[in-house]
């Protein structure tokens, strides 16, 4: 290149490996910032599966899908070998106490003396418990890990799947409000996309 | 070469104890995963193993269902096999799994407008770097000179002069 044509060139010519080195630098930055933990579940949006399990405390009685219906419910993915359940149990039995939503465990892949024993020792916020030794429900509901809680409306829709333990952040951040804002939707609405 | 093979004679414990332990782990790994599935066939054998390496292990992300020693790997390998059993295509068992685990479960990812960028990035980066290159390439060449200016006339005319000269000057008469 001759000197005339180097003056020719915008002087920002020099910025744009800057530039390029930024965004790259950014994209990756996003990239640290996302929990690849937290795989987005298909079933949002969709009906809940169907399922029947037997009670933990009392195998008498069968925990269904028709629980699920006529009232907004957060179904709790949980194990006696879980030590975030363990650390979520207080934030469930807070939850049971202050708020009306129908809390359902779903004990995932647990024994059932072991499982007892938790319920024992630090209280029962649910109103019944699915006992899933063998992962059949959990399968169908693509549980992959635990806790996960499913937040599921009076219409039995998955609307939303928490994936990791609720703390005071996220009840009142995320699940208090979309609760609230699920009750107050009339029930007989078909405002949930199909399926 | 006799040397080396009279150095080992020497030691036939250690090569043993080497042997053995290499028979071990090579029994071990493929013992882990398989051990509780029975197949009809090779070919049904292989198409479930085939499966099982193509679908990821959501516990431990950059395992398949196949080498996976996660409690959930195990049971979905579990269900897999069931399904195949029950004679289920590939696709209802791909389709099952997808619907419960999204398509994170599959290595491959299917070509859908969210995976667009996925798949047609890395060539669309391609074409674009392509362009500039070839821009500045025909850019180099448009800015190389086909005339002279007056200057380069004048010296080169002025080094010709000089050259005929000295070459004049030069032959032998």
């Amino acid at each position: 290149m001759t000197e005339a044509s180097k003056k020719t060139s915008p002087p920002w010519r020099f910025l744009v490996p800057l530039f390029l080195f930024g965004a790259l630098a950014g994209l990756l930055l996003y990239g640290l910032g996302q929990d690849p933990r937290e795989v987005p579940s298909p079933l949002i949006g969709k009906a809940a599966p169907e399922f029947e399990l037997p009670d933990l405390l009392d195998p008498s009685r069968t925990l269904s899908k028709a629980d699920l219906l006529g009232q907004v419910s957060l179904v709790n993915v949980w194990a006696s070998w879980c030590s975030a359940c363990r650390a979520e149990h207080g934030m469930l039995m807070e939850i049971s106490r202050r708020s009306d939503v129908q809390l359902l465990g779903l004990n995932w892949k647990d024994g059932q003396a072991e499982a007892r024993q938790v319920i024992r020792m630090s209280g029962n916020p649910y109103r019944m418990i699915g006992f899933d030794p063998d992962n059949n429900a959990g399968i169908d509901w693509g549980v992959y890990g635990a806790p996960e809680t499913f937040v599921v409306d009076r219409q039995g829709i998955i609307r939303y799947k928490q994936i990791g333990p609720i703390d005071p952040q996220v009840w009142q951040q995320t699940l208090a409000p979309m609760i609230a804002k699920l009750q107050s939707e009339p029930s007989s609405l078909p405002t949930q996309p199909e399926r | 070469m006799s040397l080396r093979i009279h150095s080992w004679l020497k030691f036939p414990p250690l090569v043993a104890l080497v042997l053995l332990l290499m028979m071990m782990t090579v029994t071990t790994a493929s013992a882990f995963t398989l051990e509780e599935f029975y197949f009809d066939s090779p070919a049904q054998e292989e198409a479930f193993r085939d499966l099982i390496s193509k679908l990821r292990c959501l516990v431990c992300q950059n395992e398949s269902l196949e080498g996976s020693q996660a409690e959930l790997a195990q049971d979905l390998r579990e269900e897999v096999y069931g399904m195949m059993r029950d004679g289920q295509s590939r696709e209802e068992i791909l389709a099952f799994l997808t619907d419960r685990y999204g398509d994170f479960v599959l290595y491959d990812p299917p070509l859908k407008p969210s995976t667009y960028v996925l798949w047609f990035g890395p060539f669309v980066l391609i074409g674009i770097a392509a362009f500039f290159m070839v821009r500045s390439l025909i850019h180099s060449r448009a800015d190389q000179p086909t005339t002279l200016s007056a200057a380069e006339q004048q010296r080169l005319q002025h080094l010709l002069d000089a050259q005929a000269h000295a070459d004049h000057e030069d032959k032998p008469v």
